[in-house]
């Protein structure tokens, strides 16, 4: 249908309005491009031969009874390909000195996880393909599995990659002392354990290994017919992608296009540079054909990258008036077999976020990255910023309570106050604004604080079997990934700056190019929301593109919270030069000077008269460029590329009201508040799902989800049977609310919001759960809080003895009663 | 191979297929009904969830031999004549949906369970749609949708919409 009549109004005032989105329009009726949709001429289908074990030599590959197979056009491993010599990209390496293993696309020699892809089948389908992989006959010679990360690192450990000569990839470390932000926590400890005037508490948190599960399984389409080979594939980063695929396989990067299509979720799961990728490509290449991969979700929750799993040793010292004087954070950050992306990086993204909202004198962070025989880990949702989020929470949950002071009260004497933004952090970050006294008031008002801590005092002395808790999370996180020059001084390799374009076409409508990639935020109508304030053009007229290196050449695509406050201020950026050049039409078009020109709803007025044209007028003259001035270039259109000078520090206050049954360790979330800080909102109905589905992912980490190996390493929770994603049966509806401190650092005064639910809910759930039995002497109970290890961590506090039967770390079933094949008892051992 | 005749979204078919071909399969592979998707391998997830004969199933449980003879309708036939279904429209106002790819699933699911009960409460909204799972939303706002369109699906309140179709041959 072609609407070339300019009858639309224009829609300014779009900022803040709670626009339905218009992508919905395909995806609520199935009209999608998802990437397994695309079929292509001759097509063929390429399936993995995946290993069973987790760390292997390989020591013979017999495919002939594969390649006998009807339908079967090949089975090549790394060599066939010329992927031997080839190793996966990794982005960040940490430290001078980090250790990074080769880690080639296809196994060569040994298998480092059970997982790992030895060899690919290609054929005329998918189903003769995924046959063709079980009559590949791999000869795996076993090697002990590396798993367990303190391990790992003692003398004499099994090493995983033996020319590395250690388990430790790199460690690094932050002491604000040496930095000069700040006093040295490990002297500022010592003097307090010395002080009968301070107080030192010391915890150790685990945070479990998690699957990030995207519900779309990830997919890649390669053509090779054109000039530039063409990549479509389910992911976050397409251009991210396009230079690492270059870098890895030799192609030129003029000669590679990517294009991710619709994509079914992320999460930080998405953004990576596969094997699977790289095979695909090669595998297509070599044959000449397009080739197809899409994963199973079983193959998914093997060998797509995992998230967390860390060790935390965290260390506080306060007086004992609750003023708090030093944090020691220690970590353990498990890498898995090798480094992926920036697998290295994301325990550091956490590194300058522990000390979070409170005023630490001193801090100290040091990480050691480990290497054991399982699924790679990477970014997930919060990606190192949930793991400081939760230390920090739940350690001053526990020194709240080792002084015997109200938690909320203990936090609002340490944190940073309204009035004290800009404030400059023991870190050294600057945080531009907030006000940590509004959020958590409106959050303890619409929780109903007072009344319900009333409550848990009245079924403490009642001995009621179902005691309640509240869990509180007061957080702040540093998002907006960018700038570039940070992300240098952390040996990040690339920048993160943002492009946008914006194209006026011949009718005054408008093509909004931007290099950010959406997989389920909103952008199309967002970006639309802002070009059409900033150029008074329609909302309805705007089509924003985006996703494919041909159409957007330059960016840096969706993560980390970033594509709002980086993107969007490249669109508005773009939208001004846009403004700037139509002016100089616009004047000559109205014989007018340019200073007595004002722009308003789309318009160009001479002042005082009421001379105009309109932004979409000035368009089409500049296209048919009969009548332009002298010099001036028959186009409005402009581009942008924008890097922020510092982060964004979206905050807010999370409230957890929970009930334990401590006869059954059954956990039920009451009431759940939040309110959220997250700066201007542009679109309020969008921002409330982010929170919705950050929640829904936070609270997955503290109650449901964890990736299990047994002791072989095998993931024993590998399908969507096990590894238990929260249905909608196991979440309550979220009281969701907002407070506005803008952000200074952009126009906008925006913040960023994909990933606030999922960094603070799990320190509230946890807090909740542990306030509520805290009373009978529990003062941690491992994630996720299952109804198991609740009921074990009451009785063991209780001084009861448990049966000997599976403990903790390991209860695949989520804990609900199931055998757990991990610590069988005896007499289940066959 | 085996032959099944089917009539999907309104249309007839009649195909050859392997005897273990999945509905799914079926219907992404051969019909190009890629509205329909495939999320897991274990039937967890019902981002296939289709009608067969009017009743919600997951299209990757079933063969495709074992709609011969039936009538499917999939996310692409609920829009009658140009007209969103009520739930359709619904996950747009609610904000039900975020990157998309469990919504053809939970949609027909939904729309099956307004079937059932016209006038479900958030709980049963929950329990209804519990063989569906969603990464993005948190099920908030897919509670609310579905709500919403039970409210609009009610007689006089809107125009007439299409029920799913009545249960044949079971």
């Amino acid at each position: 249908m072609t609407d070339t009549q300019l009858t639309a109004e224009p829609t300014t005032g779009e900022f803040g309005k709670s626009r339905t989105r218009k992508e919905d329009a395909r995806l609520i009726t199935g009209r999608t491009r998802w990437t397994d949709n695309i079929t292509l001429p001759g097509m063929l289908h390429l399936a993995l031969v995946r290993s069973p074990v987790a760390h292997a030599r390989i020591t013979g590959i017999d495919a002939d009874e594969a390649r006998a197979l009807p339908g079967v056009i090949a089975v090549y491993t790394a060599a066939d390909l010329g992927l031997a010599e080839a190793s996966l990209p990794n982005a960040w390496p940490v430290t001078p000195d980090q250790k990074a293993p080769q880690a080639p696309p296809l196994a060569v020699d040994t298998v480092h996880f059970a997982g790992d892809a030895v060899a690919v089948v290609i054929a005329r389908d998918t189903a003769t393909a995924r046959d063709a992989t079980e009559l590949v006959l791999v000869d795996y010679d076993d090697l002990p599995p590396v798993l367990d990360m303190e391990e790992a690192l003692a003398e004499g450990a099994t090493l995983l990659h033996p020319d590395l000569g250690t388990n430790a990839s790199a460690h690094w470390v932050f002491d604000s002392g040496e930095a000069g932000t700040g006093g040295s926590a490990k002297e500022a400890i010592a003097a307090a354990e010395n002080d009968p005037d301070a107080i030192v508490v010391r915890r150790r948190f685990r945070q479990q290994r998690l699957i990030p599960a995207f519900m779309e399984p990830r997919s890649v389409v390669v053509d090779p017919s054109g000039e530039q080979l063409t990549m479509w594939s389910a992911t976050q980063i397409p251009h991210i992608l396009k230079t690492m695929a270059a870098a890895t396989t030799g192609v030129p990067e003029h000669k590679l296009r990517v294009i991710a299509p619709d994509v079914g979720g992320g999460f930080g799961g998405k953004l990576q540079v596969t094997p699977e990728e790289i095979v695909v490509l090669a595998a297509s290449v070599k044959l000449g054909k397009p080739v197809k991969w899409t994963e199973t979700r079983s193959e998914s929750l093997l060998s797509a990258h995992h998230g967390r799993d860390q060790i935390q040793d965290i260390t506080i010292a306060a007086k004992r008036d609750g003023t708090v004087l030093a944090l020691d954070v220690d970590l353990l950050a498990d890498m898995g077999a090798y480094l992926r992306l920036v697998t290295s990086g994301i325990p550091i993204l956490g590194a300058f976020m522990f000390n979070s909202i409170y005023k630490f004198p001193a801090y100290r962070f040091a990480c050691t990255n480990v290497f054991t025989s399982k699924t790679p880990t990477d970014a997930y949702r919060g990606a190192g910023r949930p793991e400081a989020t939760f230390a920090i929470e739940r350690i001053m949950d526990e020194l709240a309570a080792e002084l015997g002071r109200e938690p909320l009260e203990l936090r609002e004497q340490n944190w940073i106050k309204h009035e004290e933004f800009p404030f400059t952090t023991v870190c050294g970050l600057e945080y531009d604004s907030g006000n940590y006294e509004a959020a958590t008031a409106k959050a303890k008002e619409l929780l109903g604080y007072d009344a319900l801590r009333r409550e848990q005092q009245e079924r403490r002395a009642s001995g009621d079997p179902v005691q309640l808790g509240i869990g509180i999370s007061t957080f702040t996180e540093m998002c907006g990934l960018a700038p570039s020059r940070v992300l240098g001084s952390l040996a990040y390799g690339a920048g993160g700056w943002e492009n946008a374009s914006i194209r006026m076409l011949p009718f005054g409508k408008v093509e909004v190019v931007t290099g950010v990639s959406a997989h389920g935020q909103g952008h199309e109508t967002a970006w639309s929301q802002i070009v059409a304030d900033q150029l008074g053009v329609p909302f309805e007229d705007i089509e924003v593109l985006h996703g494919d290196t041909q159409i957007s050449p330059k960016g840096m695509d969706t993560y980390g919270s970033r594509s709002l406050a980086v993107g969007g201020i490249a669109v508005v950026k773009a939208a001004e030069k846009v403004v700037a050049k139509a002016r100089t039409i616009a004047a000559h078009m109205l014989e007018a000077s340019e200073d007595d020109l004002e722009f308003s709803g789309g318009r160009f007025g001479v002042k005082g008269t009421g001379k105009g044209v309109t932004i979409q007028e000035v368009a089409t003259t500049a296209w048919a460029a009969h009548d332009l001035p002298d010099g001036v270039e028959p186009s409005i259109d402009a581009d942008a590329t924008y890097d922020p000078d510092n982060f964004s520090f979206p905050h807010g206050t999370h409230l957890a009201a929970m009930e334990v049954d401590t006869d059954t360790g059954r956990v039920t979330i009451r009431k759940y508040v939040c309110v959220d800080d997250v700066g201007n909102a542009l679109n309020p109905l969008i921002i409330e799902g982010q929170v919705h589905g950050g929640l829904a992912q936070g609270i997955a980490q503290a109650l449901f989800e964890e990736a299990n190996y047994d002791e072989q390493g095998t993931l024993v929770n590998g399908t969507f049977v096990d590894y238990t994603l929260p249905s909608a049966s196991d979440l309550p509806s979220f009281t969701t609310d907002r407070t506005t401190t803008p952000a200074t650092s952009n126009p906008l005064g925006v913040k960023g919001v994909g990933e606030a639910g999922t960094i603070a809910s799990t320190p509230a759930i946890v807090n909740g759960v542990i306030d509520a039995v805290r009373h009978l002497g529990v003062n941690e109970v491992e994630m996720p809080c299952t109804p198991q290890r609740v009921w074990r961590a009451v009785q063991a506090a209780q001084g009861r003895a448990t049966q000997e039967t599976p403990v903790d770390t390991h209860s695949p079933g989520a804990g609900l009663g199931s055998i757990d094949p991990n610590n069988p008892q005896e007499e289940e051992v066959q | 191979m085996a032959q099944v005749r089917v009539t999907v979204d309104g249309v007839q078919y009649v195909d050859e297929v392997e005897p273990r071909m999945l509905l799914v399969y079926y219907l992404r592979e051969r019909l190009g009904k890629t509205g329909t998707v495939v999320g897991c391998d274990t039937s967890n997830c019902g981002a296939c969830t289709v009608h067969l004969n009017g009743q919600s199933v997951k299209s990757c449980s079933v063969l495709a031999v074992q709609a011969d003879g039936a009538e499917v309708t999939t996310i692409e036939g609920l829009a009658r004549d140009g007209q969103l279904h009520p739930v359709q429209k619904a996950f747009n106002e609610c904000h039900a949906l975020q990157c998309g790819f469990c919504t053809p699933g939970m949609v027909m699911q939904a729309v099956d369970l307004l079937g059932d009960n016209p006038d479900p409460d958030e709980h049963e909204v929950r329990e209804g749609i519990e063989g569906n799972l969603c990464r993005c939303t948190g099920y908030q706002n897919i509670v609310r949708a579905v709500q919403s369109a039970a409210h609009a699906m009610k007689p006089g309140v809107a125009a007439p919409v299409e029920t799913p179709a009545p249960v044949a041959g079971s």
